[in-house]
């Protein structure tokens, strides 16, 4: 257990020093900060007597400390389009891209898993097949498009939700939520089926298979032999062994949500970090770029050892090897 | 069966060409009794002329702007009230017909997402194939660098390289690499599969007679590699090959919405859409989903022909 975890700590801090490494050279190289501050017609010696006050004529490991130090306390330097401090404008953004999240993986988890285990046992009935064809349709449809579809509907022609925004949101010291008003929650509605429909389909179709091939074994074999009612063998017998792989792929979802969630803020105008990287990538704005590289990394190491460490404990083969 | 000939250039004559071979394997056959593989197929490969002769099909040439006439902006499909028979699928907000865009676009989709696959096909196996022979620290490397890139989606690494290369290139370098990145861009971000993949079966490979008896007549490893172990691998590669055509497309798509990928001089399907989706509001609702059509009709037919491949090469299931 201890050699598991520290060796998956070991691969985590090895991605997070990476990370950081580039996003220090991003930082310090890409846009001169010297320049940026100064402008064109500064002199040479004004430069310089800049970049010594700044630190920035120190050697490059001793910048990269300093660096990773500021970054630990959360200091990013001030972003070059809004012109406040990058670490307060990511955690502004950080409540509307985790509330979206969290609502698209509860609809995803929620429908995907009832849905797909259904049609691992039902398989040939035609609501299973129809929901093979609508999964595979769901593969192919980018999520913008998605959205897209469902703005030109719901909002364009029924007029019923809105097309873009939080709506009104309620503050909880640094936290804002949409959860509190009826606006939030209909502002919420179409972003989250947006965000979760790639994955719902996904865990459809794992959970469909592994119900499939979990059916196919001796023990449950056996256990109908034993007389066991269908129900019991489905859903106390095969439902837990089929559970073990989605726990992995519902995990890392999670942070893949978070990453996809770019898409779906882009097209619902939804205030969330997403939205904020691509405008921070349109615009150059490379300090914000530089710390959401940090911040994303940092999400998905921890996911990651999160998931893997779920693994082990609920998966007794994986503790022998 | 009535008599047998034992004349030797009888025998000779009959002996199969490669190409008749080809059409008695069982992939032949199992292709021939599968309609939605057929079908599938066959979308595809209209897709495919249709963006190849985009130039001689299209009715406009939207490129040309003494084509163009503002006069015909904003004329709805033909089978719309309004719509003309001379723009089948309706105009855009220039006075562009769509059905046109829509050929260029899709062959600027799939250019893009032929080469990154390619691209990302070539790096893959040949990182899986060096990784599963040499093993060692070599394979150490190399797979610590997979799973370090596995951690984050496709998307995300994809988005990001594209993204900061318009940091990182003079903007007038840029605009013009701008396809050459997001080729990259793409093809970098999915050669992960294709490694693990290939140095799994490059493992089972290297411990098989012919590769010893390769080693001692004293070939090089080099050549033991790309002579006879990679024709013994690509199977498995022929099916992610297709799957990620699929991804691929997305993922252009995707970047080319959200305003980075391929330049606006050059639209894609995915940058149709986006164009779109500026006038979703003023009714011209056909600007954004006849280019949503075709890319889902597209990526569905890739999509269903690369889950019959899986199928077919699977020993498993035979």
């Amino acid at each position: 257990m201890l050699r598991f975890l520290s060796t998956r700590l070991w691969n985590g801090l090895l991605v997070m020093i990476g990370v950081s490494f580039i996003s220090f050279m991003l930082f310090s190289y890409i846009g001169d900060p010297v320049n940026n501050l100064l402008g064109e017609t500064a002199t040479v010696a004004q430069k310089d007597a800049l970049r010594a006050s700044l630190g920035l004529d120190q050697s490059l490991v001793v910048r990269f400390f300093k660096y990773l130090g500021l970054a630990v306390r959360g200091e990013f330097g001030i972003s070059y389009r809004n012109l406040e401090p990058v670490g307060q404008l990511l955690m502004s953004r950080v409540p509307a891209t985790l509330e979206l999240s969290l609502c698209a993986a509860i609809l995803a988890l929620g429908l995907g898993v009832p849905m797909g285990v259904y049609a691992g046992i039902k398989r040939n009935s035609w609501l299973a097949q129809a929901m093979q064809v609508v999964s595979l349709i769901g593969i192919s449809i980018p999520s913008f498009l998605v959205g897209i579809i469902l703005i030109l509907i719901f909002s364009v022609e029924l007029n019923w939700l809105p097309a873009f925004g939080r709506g009104d949101v309620v503050t909880f010291g640094s936290w804002t939520t949409g959860f509190l008003t009826v606006s939030g929650w209909k502002s919420l509605l179409m972003p989250s089926i947006t965000l979760a429909l790639f994955q719902l389909t996904l865990f459809m179709r794992l959970v469909r298979s592994e119900m499939m091939e979990v059916l196919r074994t001796d023990y449950i074999k056996f256990a109908r032999a034993r007389g066991i009612v269908d129900r019991s063998i489905h859903f106390h017998h095969a439902l837990k062994n089929t559970l073990i792989p989605v726990i992995t792929v519902a995990g890392l979802q999670l942070g893949s949500l978070i990453a996809f969630s770019i898409i779906t803020e882009t097209v619902f105008q939804w205030p969330g970090m997403g939205l904020l990287i691509i405008q921070a990538i349109t615009f150059g704005d490379i300090p914000v770029i530089a710390a959401y590289l940090m911040l994303i990394a940092l999400l998905f190491v921890i996911i990651n050892t999160v998931v893997d460490l779920l693994y082990f404990q609920v998966d007794p083969r994986v503790r022998i090897a | 069966m009535t008599d047998i000939t034992l004349d030797p250039a009888a025998i000779e004559a009959a002996a199969p060409s490669g190409w008749h071979r080809f059409l008695d394997s069982d992939f032949v056959y199992n292709f021939r009794r599968s309609y939605t593989a057929m079908i599938s197929a066959s979308v595809l490969l209209l897709f495919v002329l249709v963006a190849l002769l985009a130039p001689w099909l299209a009715p406009q040439n939207p490129f040309d702007p003494a084509a163009l006439d503002l006069m015909n902006a904003r004329i709805p499909p033909a089978w719309i009230e309004g719509g003309q028979l001379k723009f089948f699928l309706g105009t855009d907000g220039q006075g562009r017909d769509l059905l046109s865009v829509l050929m260029y676009g899709l062959r600027i989709s799939l250019m893009v997402s032929f080469w990154a696959t390619l691209f990302s096909l070539v790096v893959g196996v040949t990182l899986g194939l060096i990784s599963g022979y040499s093993g060692g620290r070599i394979d150490n490397l190399i797979m610590r660098l997979a799973d370090m890139q596995m951690s984050f989606p496709t998307i995300l690494v994809a988005l990001l390289i594209d993204g900061l290369s318009r940091s990182l290139l003079p903007r007038s370098v840029h605009e013009q690499l701008a396809l050459f990145v997001v080729i990259f861009a793409i093809g970098i971000s999915t050669w992960v599969q294709y490694a693990r993949t290939v140095r799994g079966a490059t493992l089972v490979e290297k411990s098989k007679d012919y590769v010893h008896a390769a080693k001692l007549i004293g070939m090089g490893p080099l050549r033991i590699l790309f002579r006879h172990v990679l024709p013994n691998v690509l199977g498995p590669v022929l099916v992610i090959a297709t799957l990620s055509l699929g991804m691929a497309i997305l993922t252009e798509a995707t970047l080319s919405f959200l305003g980075l990928g391929v330049p606006p001089t050059s639209p894609s399907l995915g940058t149709l859409i986006r164009v779109g989706n500026e006038v979703l509001f003023s009714g011209e609702w056909w600007v954004t989903v006849m280019p949503g059509i075709c890319l889902v009709v597209l990526v569905l037919a890739i999509n269903l022909l690369g889950d019959w491949l899986r199928d077919a090469f699977n020993p498993k299931l035979k």
